[in-house]
């Protein structure tokens, strides 16, 4: 569904992806893997180009989305959830869903505010907070169900696990799998092997931006050397 | 108490155009973070085109659908600038389309000054309201009355707008972070656009509201830009309610000004401001800018380094065949060198602040202007001789920028740039309505310099001895300790504090030091022109300066001086046709279009592409 060709994209003048191929099948929820720095969010920003790719091709349900601006890939239902978080914090929690909202989509799960309280009852209570009195995991969601409002197809979820409590990080990996359920396929960032582990078919390890690893989770664990040498313990 | 009432109520009538006008310039920079400077002459062509539709549409209903046309035309006036001007510039560094808005003002003018021509219109009266009310006595217009109606409505209307539909949410968040509502599936452009067209017809409505209490002429592009600053700095960036409290205290405060203190009626807002700034840093509802919160950290800046020996025999070349030039013996090309190394000088101070120092300046004409002053007023009142005046004039010019240093870099961003504009604004209304020490509008005459400088060669020398000295000077410092301080208080303050630099303190000498730059340019120019008015201090004055370091290349060493060749020599040959403004204007915008990191810059980038000199981060 997601087709990454050897792209390469830079910050300034600093290489950071280096001929980056892999693919995220239809359904599959894939974990892009690796340690800090290694180039996991530069990958998920270069889909969107947010970052641009200096050369390589992103395809997008066999189209080449490398051309396009941010607005328009995301119209075409690729739907992104950056790592910090960034929901507006002067906004109300409806008034960031009310930013993320699109038309219904030929395919995907038309999402409605209440719904997406449904499925993340913590929102539902705090939903004329704005967002700068949300917790730390509140804002997360709220960043996932801002992006749902989008009614995407796909999902790039940029580390969703990072610096939440442990309870939220179940509730997560919980709603990752209900999405799957639904329908969405998801690309997943993630340092954390455990978490990956629980919903991931695929994964990618990356390393310094280049590629170390692609094949199925279930490969990747009984191959521990690769494992120790790009992953945290 | 009677006449309290009324002057109440007078003044929050005249809080209407400053409300609507301020709205949308904070609208405008929220989401797009331009400082329209053109904001003013958007009000301007709102006034004129009242005025011409006042005089087509008959009785009651043409006059106040004259005033929302006019906010229409405006309004569409501003999406034209927004997709033809600014649209290209928009990845451009950061501010460099201010330049581009300086270029919208200048033809604004010459355009204005073509379509409306150059006197001054009256604003008809509002057929039905031509009278006054009585209240407790005491009369008070209708006019006045139905705005005090008028605004809470259009602000209750913008409110709604803003806080109840989704185009207003949609406002809001890309006022905090426009990368990820385009993330989002947002187009960007057309909400700029979208959001540039109602900042600018809330600033036509305002100029042709105001057109029965005031009228239109080609002045009031400038003259309201510095109340509409001291509005959004008092109030807040991007606060309605803000705009719309500062917009009345400033009016209110100017109608009891008129009354009981006339003579301080200009400096009496920003009075208010250092008040309130001084309890409140970022407005009564403004919060802090936060650097880099906006998704936009722009590209490093390249390493600064000494001049290549190649660059200096070319210099070297270039000043040696300055210093053979009164040979040719054109006093008329002396003069005008004179003049241009005296606006080198003025602009490399400011490029010094701009380029190494990362403080944006929109003031510093109040440092040209004003070492140019105390030059003036030494010589007028003390008959100090001249060489001491020369030595005194930078000082006190230094000093004035000090203080404003002092105040103004409490804050950083867009207010400390606001509020330096300000500043300047206030120094420049104590000379102007200081007429009793300062001449005011008559300025100061005869001020010459001793004898023995008399001759335009001498002279000549003098300014290419001070402006060459004054210019290595400032390129010395660059390199020096205090240089790298500064730039690395620039590049990022924390990381600079962390270090244990006194960033602050850096910046504020920094900032005094450039204002004593500046103050040898103004001794340089006010013994060269014998004389100094107030327009040496303006706002136009100040832009001058920042269209020259802009153009020249803020990020390039040799930025201002180039820059300031080149304005200089444009301006001198375009004063020649009589719609010079316009042309100077479309060869700004063309420019900043064509060569986004200014004329040094672009001409590197070139260099480089060609081959001729090597990128040297390779």
């Amino acid at each position: 569904m997601l087709d990454l060709k050897s792209i390469n994209s830079f910050y300034g003048k600093a290489h950071v992806l280096r001929d980056l191929s892999f693919e995220v099948p239809r359904g599959e929820v894939v974990a892009l893997l690796g340690r800090n720095g290694a180039g996991k969010s530069t990958t998920m920003k270069s889909v969107m180009q947010l970052v641009r790719t200096q050369s390589g091709q992103v395809s997008f349900q066999e189209q080449e989305i490398t051309s396009l601006m941010p607005h328009k890939i995301a119209q075409l239902g690729l739907g992104y959830v950056p790592e910090d978080r960034r929901i507006f914090t002067d906004l109300t929690v409806i008034e960031n869903l009310i930013v993320g909202q699109q038309p219904p989509r030929e395919g995907a799960v038309t999402w409605t505010q209440d719904m997406l309280f449904g499925l993340f009852p913590n929102l539902a209570e705090r939903r004329n907070n704005r967002g700068k009195a949300l917790s730390g995991g509140e804002q997360q969601m709220l960043t996932i169900a801002r992006t749902l409002m989008g009614n995407p197809l796909f999902l790039l979820l940029d580390e969703p696990s990072e610096g939440v409590a442990p309870i939220i990080v179940e509730q997560m990996a919980k709603v990752i799998t209900q999405l799957k359920s639904e329908g969405l396929t998801i690309l997943l960032s993630e340092q954390n092997l455990h978490f990956a582990q629980l919903v991931a078919d695929r994964a990618v390890i990356i390393e310094s931006g280049k590629q170390k690893y692609y094949g199925t989770l279930h490969d990747l664990n009984s191959q521990p050397e690769i494992r120790d040498a790009y992953l945290a313990a | 108490m009677e006449l309290f009432i009324a002057q109440i109520l007078t003044g929050l009538a005249n809080a209407s155009s400053l409300f609507l006008v301020a709205c949308g310039l904070s609208l405008i920079f929220g989401v797009t973070r331009i400082v329209n400077f053109a904001h003013g002459s958007l009000y301007m062509i709102g006034a004129y085109t009242g005025y011409t539709l006042m005089q087509v549409l008959p009785g009651a209903i043409g006059f106040w659908a004259a005033i929302a046309l006019s906010g229409v035309v405006v309004g569409i006036v501003g999406v034209l600038i927004e997709i033809l001007v600014l649209r290209p510039v928009y990845k451009a560094p950061e501010l460099f389309q201010l330049v581009a808005t300086f270029g919208v003002i200048l033809v604004i003018q010459d355009v204005a000054l073509l379509l409306f021509g150059p006197e001054d219109l009256l604003g008809p009266r509002a057929p039905g309201l031509r009278g006054v009310v009585r209240i407790m006595g005491e009369p008070v217009p209708k006019y006045d009355i139905a705005l005090l109606v008028i605004t809470p409505i259009v602000a209750l209307v913008l409110w709604y707008l803003m806080t109840k539909t989704r185009v207003g949410v949609l406002v809001r968040a890309a006022t905090q972070d426009r990368e990820m509502v385009g993330a989002l599936g947002v187009n960007q452009a057309w909400l700029f656009t979208g959001v540039f067209a109602l900042g600018s017809a809330l600033a036509g409505l305002g100029g042709a509201l105001q057109l029965p209490k005031g009228g239109a002429d080609l002045l009031m592009d400038f003259n309201i830009l510095a109340p509409v600053f001291v509005v959004v700095v008092i109030g807040g960036m991007g606060s309605l309610p803000g705009a719309y409290l500062a917009a009345i205290i400033i009016s209110v405060l100017n109608v009891f000004g008129v009354t009981y203190l006339p003579q301080s009626t200009l400096v009496l807002m920003f009075v208010v401001m250092i008040v309130v700034l001084m309890f409140r840093p970022y407005g009564l509802f403004g919060r802090e800018e936060v650097a880099g919160e906006h998704g936009q950290v722009g590209e490093p800046e390249r390493p600064i380094k000494p001049a290549s020996f190649r660059v200096r025999l070319v210099t070297s070349i270039m000043l040696l065949a300055l210093a053979f030039l009164p040979l040719l013996g054109s006093t008329y090309l002396l003069v005008f060198l004179t003049d241009i190394l005296i606006f080198c000088l003025f602009a490399a101070s400011l490029h010094f602040l701009l380029g190494t120092g990362g403080l944006v300046s929109f003031g510093h004409a109040a440092y040209f202007g004003g070492g140019a002053y105390v030059a003036a007023l030494l010589i007028t009142y003390s008959d100090t001789p001249m060489e001491l005046t020369f030595v005194l004039a930078p000082i006190g010019a230094g000093l004035v920028a000090l203080v404003i240093g002092w105040l103004c870099l409490r804050l950083t961003g867009v207010y400390f740039a606001m509020l330096t504009l300000a500043f300047a604004q206030l120094v420049w209304s104590l000379v102007f309505q200081w007429g009793t020490v300062t001449g005011g509008d008559d300025g100061l005459v005869n001020i010459w310099p001793a004898v023995w400088l008399k001759p335009t060669v001498i002279y000549f020398y003098f300014a290419l001895i001070f402006s060459v000295c004054g210019i290595l000077l400032m390129r010395h410092v660059q390199h020096s300790p205090f240089g790298y301080a500064l730039r690395a208080a620039r590049d990022s303050q924390r990381q600079a504090e962390a270090t244990g630099i006194d960033t602050r303190r850096i910046q504020l000498i920094a900032f005094g030091f450039a204002g004593f730059m500046g103050g040898i340019a103004g001794a340089l120019f006010v013994f060269s022109k014998g004389s100094v008015f107030p327009n040496e201090l303006e706002i136009a004055r100040s832009f001058d300066a920042l269209i020259v370091v802009f153009l020249g290349g803020v990020k390039t060493l040799a930025g201002g001086v180039v820059g300031a060749g080149f304005f200089k020599g444009l301006e001198e040959t375009l004063l020649r046709f009589e719609y010079w403004r316009l042309l100077m204007g479309l060869l700004i915008i063309f420019i900043v279009i064509a060569a986004p990191e200014g004329i040094v810059g672009s001409l590197r980038k070139v260099g480089e592409h060609l081959g001729l000199k090597k990128a040297k981060d390779q």
